[in-house]
């Protein structure tokens, strides 16, 4: 395939994938909003279209008009490029994460993904490593005190759990010998890794509700005490970006899960040749909003950790753990 | 050494996404600006403190835990950054390489008990360290 | 293409690099520290060395920066004042620059026509890092661990402290405060009483009046 072609496919999947998540961002809002009030025994948003549909457009129409506030006391600079740190984070991983085997396009072959690096698993690591920097910029040139704790316990919370996940996804990258996505779905063909890394598997879930900052660790912005976090100060659509980031890191995070313990788009596969086509990227479809539900489910469910029983989960408990899961899986696979 | 020619063509499509990211960040934020209302008051633009007059400057010093969470925090990264291509060629290295991951995780533990000892991970209270 | 990007990546670093020395405010010469350490990847990146861009992402952009931005978060670190101009340093250090880039510059154009810049002809793999680590060069891995050792006993004596009496033990963090002893409506000090025999704090400013400034 000649570059330019190369380049421009890789431009439209790159704006098809864009609007994908910006429409599953809003929806899944919604299913949030919807699910959590069904397991608080309310109805949750039913007014805007029918059962509720169209709230999202509204919220983001509200959102749009409404007042554009800087403090007088923050940092200018630093206050307005906070949330297009974190948007830019969050969007960047999406552009390794392969949803399916190759399509056939205008004659041209090209993988579900918009482009395959040999190192992705490092890669999306080092733009998590990057993603603390939003919230820590955000809470410091605010200068709220408020935002400033919530900045600090996030920017620690971050950094703390992001041990854990890089930790727990040794064990899968061992049984596969690869770092390319796409080797360790292919490499998964006869047994899913949440089957041999189930330890791994709940260490990588658990680090992955605390780095998007979602419930039961969701501290950085824990309304009780410190009114928003982060983002106390941000008004109108800089405080939706920060809202956008955490929702698109969720699906990233779901998206990794998958590929790397549920198979990827592994799965049966059945019928005439257009639906053999369709399940693989249904069956990821099928996982990944799976663990969309569950980082609901749990919402709805747990409550929120104290700080301290936070931070020594994670460094107590996770990290021995994920390292005891590294040394006995290497001697597993050195003896058999 | 391998030649792998689409090895730089691969890393263009990143460059793509960020810049459409990029893109997309500052559009929402001129929009932002652009459709918001301007309407600006001294105690709107001051910052939150629950409706008071906020006292003194938030950027106070903190707790010396948060600086040494993230010391600690290079060290294991570092760890974890070794560990990834040990990983990768474990097939190879078999029963070997467990070994030689077993010494280095052994002088490393040390020091994580150290520091647990030491009540470095301890967040409940200001507590003596032995 | 690639050369346009290595120049592109290039400046951004020489740009960063500048940006961190000229800056009056630390967090702004952090950043730039930052931006210097992502170009530094993408040129490791364009060398082929995908794992060693990654690396230089996650540990000093990721890790080391991150600490560097507590710790001036930590002190509160303010905008640096500009230091008294030292005649000599200005004497010798515009010169001396000059001839440094002269030459620099000289090299560069001696031997441009020879440097090519590769992209991507040459890919170092993670497995091939992985075999040099865990065969040829065993030992000073193993011999890192103790290096990862001094740094965690630094750390922790660094942010400990001791108390006087009790010479020999580390303390984490703040000594739990003393009990206060004094009650609260105690008539000494600061406190006053307004009409109603409520205790008014003296120490804080007056409530400011409520008319709202229009800026």
């Amino acid at each position: 395939m000649p570059i330019t072609v190369f380049l421009l496919f890789a431009l439209v999947k790159s704006l098809i994938a864009i609007g994908i998540l910006l429409s599953l961002v809003a929806y899944i809002q919604l299913a949030e909003r919807k699910i959590v009030a069904r397991i608080q025994n309310r109805l949750g948003p039913n007014r805007v279209g029918p059962f509720g549909l169209l709230q999202p457009l509204a919220d983001t129409v509200k959102l749009l008009t409404k007042e554009d506030i800087m403090p007088s006391t923050a940092h200018k600079l630093l206050y307005l490029i906070a949330p297009a740190i974190a948007v830019t984070m969050a969007l960047l991983p999406i552009s390794i994460i392969p949803v399916g085997r190759d399509i056939h396009v205008l004659g041209y072959t090209t993988p579900l993904q918009i482009t395959n690096i040999n190192i992705g698993i490092l890669f999306i690591l080092a733009v998590t490593s990057l993603g603390v920097y939003g919230i820590v910029l955000a809470g410091w040139s605010s200068n709220s005190k408020y935002s400033f704790l919530g900045s600090l316990r996030g920017g620690s919370q971050m950094i703390s759990y992001e041990l854990a996940l890089g930790l727990a996804l040794v064990g899968p990258i061992m049984l596969a010998g690869t770092l390319d996505l796409r080797g360790i779905v292919e490499a998964q063909s006869h047994i899913w890794y949440v089957i041999p890394q189930i330890v791994a598997f709940f260490i990588y879930l658990t680090a992955a509700f605390a780095e998007t900052n979602r419930s039961p660790f969701d501290l950085p912005e824990a309304e009780g005490e410190l009114g928003a976090g982060y983002h106390t100060e941000y008004s109108s659509m800089k405080f939706a970006m920060f809202f956008l980031a955490e929702y698109i890191n969720m699906i990233t995070v779901s998206c990794i899960a998958t590929l790397v313990f549920l198979g990827g788009w592994h799965g049966w596969v059945f019928g005439p040749g257009w639906l053999q086509a369709i399940l693989p990227v249904f069956w990821f479809c099928l996982k990944a909003a799976f663990f969309l539900f569950l980082f609901i489910w749990v919402r709805g469910t747990l409550p929120r950790f104290r700080y301290d029983q936070l931070m020594g989960f994670g460094w107590k408990f996770l990290v021995p753990l994920a390292l005891a899961n590294v040394l006995v899986t290497s001697l597993v696979i050195s003896l058999r | 050494m391998n030649s792998q020619p689409n090895y730089m063509a691969n890393y263009l499509p990143i460059l793509i996404q960020l810049g459409l990211a990029l893109g997309l960040s500052g559009g929402i934020l001129a929009l932002s600006w652009l459709l918001g209302l301007h309407r600006r008051t001294r105690r709107k633009l001051a910052a939150y403190e629950c409706g008071v007059e906020p006292v003194g400057d938030a950027q106070n010093r903190f707790a010396v835990r948060f600086y040494l969470v993230a010391i600690i925090f290079i060290l294991f990264d570092i760890e974890t950054v070794f560990l990834i291509p040990w990983a990768v060629v474990f097939r190879s290295l078999k029963l070997f390489g467990f070994f030689e991951m077993l010494v280095y995780m052994a002088i490393v533990l040390a020091g994580f008990f150290y520091i647990w000892r030491k009540g470095v991970l301890d967040w409940n209270t200001p507590e003596r360290a032995e | 293409m690639y050369p346009v990007l290595f120049f592109i990546f290039a400046g951004l670093a020489v740009a960063g690099a500048i940006s961190l020395l000229v800056q009056r405010q630390p967090i702004y010469s952090a950043l730039s520290l930052v931006a210097v350490m992502g170009a530094l990847a993408a040129l490791y990146l364009l060398l082929g060395a995908e794992f060693v861009a990654a690396i230089q992402i996650i540990v000093y952009a990721g890790a080391i920066m991150v600490l560097f931005v507590f710790v001036i978060m930590l002190l509160n670190a303010q905008p640096a004042e500009a230091p008294g101009r030292s005649r000599v340093a200005r004497a010798l250090g515009y010169p001396l620059l000059g001839i440094l880039i002269a030459e620099l510059g000289g090299m560069v154009a001696a031997h441009f026509q020879n440097v090519k810049l590769t992209s991507g002809e040459y890919v170092v793999h993670v497995a091939q890092i992985g075999d040099a680590l865990f065969r040829s060069y065993l030992l000073p891995f193993e011999a890192t661990s103790i290096l990862f050792l001094a740094g965690i006993l630094g750390a922790v004596l660094l942010a400990a402290h001791t108390e006087d009496e009790a010479p020999g033990k580390l303390y984490i963090g703040e000594a739990p405060p003393e009990p206060n002893l004094i009650p609260y409506d105690s008539t000494e000090g600061s406190t006053t009483y307004n009409g109603a025999g409520q205790p008014v704090r003296t120490d804080l400013p007056a409530h400011p009046s409520s008319e709202e400034v229009r800026s």
